[in-house]
């Protein structure tokens, strides 16, 4: 975290190197609920860099001012309140798209992109800094989230932004509803994600970058506590099964009952037994 | 009853919380490696669900609606989901030392699972009675139970299945959850005969 990096790194970084959807997993649930048209796709994709681009810019104004201990509920406050703002926005002047994208508009808040970019990054750079790189995120999940949508409804509903795909007419090749159904979502977005770790591995092979994987990124689902970590390192499967076998919770957690740490052993393993 | 039911079934089967209503994905992915984490995190969510929307519900209906202060639902409900959350977990700790244990590890893990505040907002969109909104809430926990331990089943299998080097690791995964979901949308009618 401790080394400069310039600010185009930080813009670019999160379109493919770090794409927030495809390689680090984060923000899964807009993903694959509402990406039925491309339409909806792209304006999923931009209400969520809108919020990105706010919340990293006032955390990283607040960063001094938020005591480190409280630090996560009051981002999810200031990140609910962004999203309240733009909910109303939506409502007033694109009702429609605001009807399509239903209460994943509300849940913005609990997008992991976002607390994650939060806990990253706004927590630690400048303000500048923080908006390019809420920008570069939000542009790597915005396209992300147009290109599941596009292939969606070309392949689901033969239209690309409502418009007709040519071959449709000619009473070739039919819509294939599957891949409007949830069932297609998981699908395009399994084959999205394997096209993009491919052109991650071209990209970034010939030059000695360190790559995120998604397992060690802060705010997905594996940073968020120690215990089940370790768990999810095996995330990608077989690929990563050469690291040893971690036991699946760590000794603290073990037995929680008993020994919840250090400190509380002994007052804990008293009031077990008053129980008992 | 027959309404409870028809909610009841409809959430479980139809409108699965993960496999139909995407919500929820981040830890149906992330924790379907083994079944003792699946189950774990399925009974922290049935249960933070249940108590969330005993707490949730009669603060829209009785004080944010009835001053017009709907819009903050978003920002309210974080915050009770998030201290409902913090409190079971240290009642849980020193109360009942075998459900901590069973369910302690996922309870912080459940603030920012969408599957909640999602259920929440749902609850309230639909305007269910308080009945009916429990009644959806344990629907969708049972929902969530039920698609995460077929999924680690099939997961388990594919431990050992021979994937071709390009769809290793998440994408193949992300495929049989697709042919999981494909499973459920055969329950439609079933659904529709039984209550029809």
């Amino acid at each position: 975290m401790a080394t400069k990096r310039s600010a185009g790194y930080e813009l670019m970084k999160g379109v493919i190197k770090e794409n927030p959807l495809l390689i680090l997993m984060l923000g899964t649930c807009p993903a694959l609920a509402v990406t039925t048209t491309a339409y909806n796709g792209l304006g999923m994709g931009i209400a969520s860099t809108a919020v990105l681009l706010l919340s990293n810019v006032v955390i990283s104004l607040l960063r001094k001012v938020i005591p480190d201990k409280v630090r996560i509920p009051a981002y999810i406050t200031i990140i609910a309140s962004l999203v309240t703002i733009l909910h109303l926005l939506l409502q007033a002047y694109l009702p429609a798209l605001n009807e399509a994208l239903g209460i994943f508009i509300p849940l913005i808040t609990v997008n992991c992109i976002i607390l994650g970019r939060a806990e990253a990054f706004a927590n630690g750079h400048g303000v500048l800094i923080s908006a390019l790189d809420g920008l570069g995120m939000g542009a790597g999940f915005t396209l992300a989230l147009l290109a599941i949508g596009g292939l969606r409804e070309i392949l689901g509903a033969g239209t690309f932004f409502g418009l007709a795909m040519p071959w449709i007419q000619e009473g070739g090749l039919q819509p294939m509803m599957i891949f409007a159904l949830p069932a297609g979502g998981f699908a395009i977005y399994g084959i999205m994600v394997a096209i993009t770790e491919k052109l991650n591995k071209r990209f970034y092979s010939q030059r000695p970058q360190k790559t995120m994987t998604r397992d060690r990124y802060p705010g997905s689902i594996s940073q968020r506590t120690d215990a089940v970590y370790n768990e999810t390192e095996v995330l990608d499967g077989p690929r990563r099964s050469k690291t040893p076998a971690l036991d699946a919770v760590p000794p603290v957690v073990k037995e929680p009952g008993a020994f919840a740490g250090k400190d509380e052993a002994p007052s804990q393993a008293v009031e077990s037994e008053e129980i008992k | 009853m027959k309404e409870f039911l028809l909610i009841l079934f409809s959430v479980i089967l139809i409108d699965n919380l993960v496999l139909s209503r995407f919500l929820g994905v981040c830890s149906f992915l992330g924790l379907t490696k083994s079944l003792k984490n699946s189950m774990g995190m399925s009974v922290a969510v049935i249960f933070v669900m249940l108590v969330a929307t005993a707490v949730t519900y009669p603060i829209y209906w009785n004080l944010l609606d009835p001053v017009g202060l709907g819009y903050l639902q978003t920002v309210i409900f974080i915050l009770v989901i998030a201290s409902v959350v913090q409190v079971l977990e240290a009642i849980l700790r020193k109360a009942f030392p075998p459900l901590y244990k069973a369910m302690g590890i996922y309870l912080p893990l459940i603030t920012t699972n969408c599957a909640i505040l999602g259920v929440m907002l749902i609850n309230i969109q639909n305007t269910y009675s308080f009945a009916s909104a429990m009644m959806s809430s344990l629907g969708a926990g049972v929902g969530y139970t039920l698609a995460m331990f077929l999924f680690t089943g099939v997961r388990e299998k594919m431990e050992k299945a021979d994937i071709p080097a390009f769809m290793e690791g998440l994408p193949s995964t992300l495929m049989a959850a697709s042919i999981v979901s494909v499973s459920f949308m055969g329950f439609k009618g079933v659904i529709e005969n039984l209550f029809g």
